[in-house]
């Protein structure tokens, strides 16, 4: 049976639902450090896919690509934690600032190193752009058919993939060559817990940049394991073109950016008392908004 | 001049709700910029499909007939449009942000390198000064979004690349017939110099689409569910409520995911956006995501037993306490107090 190599596009992502004040920047720009961060909800479901593939397929590789500070490698290890093999941190100050264009030039740059990849699967969307695209442009950058809203694999073969996709009005069974490149719905199944083994086996994994800032006792640890050791891509380990990347590679700029604050409006509070609940159907009824 | 352009979703020869809006949106843009309005529509078996378009105020229609053009895969309808847009330099491109538009537009966007903003909520034009490089760019495409779920509204601008590409989600932007006699040209594109065999990688192996039955959009009220309804059973309570006063049942993610209500009825960001007169939240906690969807409604009446859900913020009406006490009660003054 073949084995494939998967990598899957993660994100670590400011938590929406918990938003300060000072998570924006005075060039409109995202304050990640300011806000707690998690791996993209969809990113999870993406996951799950990809584990599901190396259950069926033995000897099938997962690997964890994710562009982000130095801290995005926490969501590496946690994907570790849940079965994935390994992990690549890409990280630089030239990718601050881009928009999902550049974003998707920097990533299939960092693909176009590692080689005969299978299938790339990522998230449908992250939480904090929700835009959906640096799916379908990594792999329009890197020349491949793609495949979104996939909910389900069904199965693999004759070098094609099977897919079952949600739709917003219906659902669709596709086929797709090899190589290909996925983007994964929030409906499909969640991702599997951590395994304690796996968590005993890669708690310590880090990057050489948590390595150096660490006061890690065990240092011989990571030549005696080097599975502990999770690459860390800057601008210079991959080909690209400066002026491709970060704010300059953009070809959207943030204008403005305006905070919603939640005004709370003067909310008539009331009761179940029969009463107010009568009360409140009379004054819906005498303002024509029922009836 | 060049052009503001809407790319014109088919489904079974009928030309998708959003892209009504589109055309009609474009329409206005067209007019401030002093440009034409042009669309294009790929499928299959679309002859006539002008006079379903040309009311809009398209004044060129483009047209990709083929059989493997339809139902839509992405390769195809991305190097037709691609080529296309490089024929005829389009200032502004407009597409839904459905599972069509969201999945052909970053492709397009990433092979024209031009910048696309997702899901915007309003297209306006205007001026913009680069204060560092001293210039002044007039008429851009203002592309207005909620980010960050829905924390911010950014205004993102595509100062040197073009098209400017947006996509607007369905029930956004209001649809409007300029002249049902509007007079536009068709122009048939030879399908073969646009597409190469390569582009039908991808094969559509079984298809279920469905109608959606339920149109939360147009409905003036609209009662909605949350996860706090506690079961599918429970949701009965709302179809009554809805079913007296005229109006639609909706569901937040949460209820849909819990299987509470069917898919087509959530409402949020991942779902349908309402304005209804009345939204009704029952047991549901109010999370930003939710609210995108229903924010604008009218009046809001917040039913729940938690008194500090995040829902009461918005609401009009804030009802403390259990659901299942509270709509039939309402159900009942209701009947007792209407024709």
């Amino acid at each position: 049976m073949k084995a494939y190599k998967i990598i899957v596009l993660a994100k670590q992502v400011p938590d929406t639902r918990n938003v300060g004040k000072d998570a924006m920047k005075a060039d409109g720009t995202i304050n990640r450090a300011a806000l707690p961060a998690i791996f993209n909800p969809e990113d999870l479901n993406a996951l799950e896919q990809a584990l599901r593939i190396k259950e069926n397929f033995p000897g099938t590789t997962v690997t964890i690509l994710t562009m982000g500070p130095g801290r995005a490698a926490e969501i590496i290890r946690e994907a570790m934690f849940r079965g994935a093999d390994d992990g690549i941190l890409l990280s630089d100050r030239a990718f601050a600032g881009s928009d999902t264009l550049a974003t998707s030039y920097a990533i299939s740059q960092a693909l176009k190193k590692v080689n005969d990849v299978d299938i790339i699967i990522a998230g449908r969307q992250a939480i904090d752009g929700d835009t959906a695209q640096v799916g379908p442009q990594v792999a329009e950058k890197l020349g491949l058919p793609q495949v979104t809203y996939v909910e389900e694999v069904q199965k693999i073969e004759g070098g094609k993939i099977f897919l079952k996709r949600r739709l917003e009005r219906g659902v669709e069974v596709v086929s797709c060559p090899l190589p290909m490149v996925m983007t994964v719905n929030g409906s499909a199944p969640d991702c599997r817990a951590r395994n304690a083994k796996l968590l005993m086996k890669y708690k310590h994994a880090k990057t050489v940049s948590e390595l150096q800032s660490s006061n890690e006792d065990y240092l011989h640890l990571y030549n005696d394991r080097p599975y502990l050791n999770i690459p860390e891509w800057s601008v210079n380990d991959i080909e690209v073109n400066l002026a491709e990347l970060g704010l300059s590679g953009s070809p959207t700029k943030v204008k403005t950016v305006e905070n919603v604050v939640l005004q709370a409006k003067e909310a008539k509070v009331i009761t179940s008392a029969d009463s107010e609940i009568d009360e409140l159907m009379r004054e819906l009824i005498e303002s024509h908004t029922i009836g | 001049m060049n052009s503001v352009f809407v790319y014109c979703e088919i489904e079974e020869g009928q030309v998708a709700e959003v892209s009504q809006e589109l055309m009609t949106k474009g329409r206005g843009l067209a007019n401030e910029l002093g440009c034409k309005l042009e669309a294009v529509a790929i499928g299959h078996n679309l002859d006539g499909i002008e006079s379903h378009i040309f009311p809009y105020g398209v004044d060129v229609l483009y047209v990709a007939d083929d059989k493997r053009l339809y139902p839509f895969t992405t390769l195809p309808h991305t190097s037709i449009i691609v080529k296309l847009f490089e024929e005829q330099k389009p200032q502004v491109a407009l597409m839904g942000a459905s599972s069509i538009g969201r999945d052909l537009g970053p492709r397009v966007s990433s092979a024209l390198h031009s910048g696309l903003t997702a899901d915007c909520t309003s297209l306006v034009i205007g001026d913009h000064e680069d204060k560092k490089q001293g210039k002044v760019y007039e008429n851009l495409l203002y592309q207005i979004r909620p980010a960050f779920g829905g924390n911010i509204i950014a205004t993102i601008i595509n100062p040197d690349c073009r098209p400017q590409m947006a996509t607007v989600r369905e029930g956004v932007m209001k649809k409007e017939i300029l002249d049902p006699k509007y007079k536009g040209k068709v122009v048939k594109l030879d399908v073969s110099k646009y597409v190469t065999d390569a582009d039908f990688a991808v094969e559509i192996i079984e298809r279920h689409m469905e109608k959606s039955k339920v149109n939360m959009k147009a409905a003036p009220i609209v009662v909605a569910g949350g996860y706090g309804m506690g079961s599918k059973e429970n949701f009965q309570l709302l179809y009554d409520l809805a079913d007296v006063l005229g109006g639609e049942v909706g569901a937040s993610r949460a209820a849909v995911d819990a299987g509470y209500a069917a898919h087509e009825r959530q409402i949020g960001q991942t779902g349908v956006t309402v304005r209804p007169k009345l939204y009704i939240a029952c047991g549901i906690s109010g999370q930003i995501q939710h609210r995108a969807g229903m924010e604008e409604s009218a009046q809001i009446i917040a039913i729940n037993t938690d008194p500090e859900a995040p829902i009461n913020a918005i609401a009009d009406y804030v009802i403390t306490g259990d659901v299942a006490d509270i709509i039939p009660k309402m159900i009942k003054y209701y009947k007792r107090n209407t024709k």
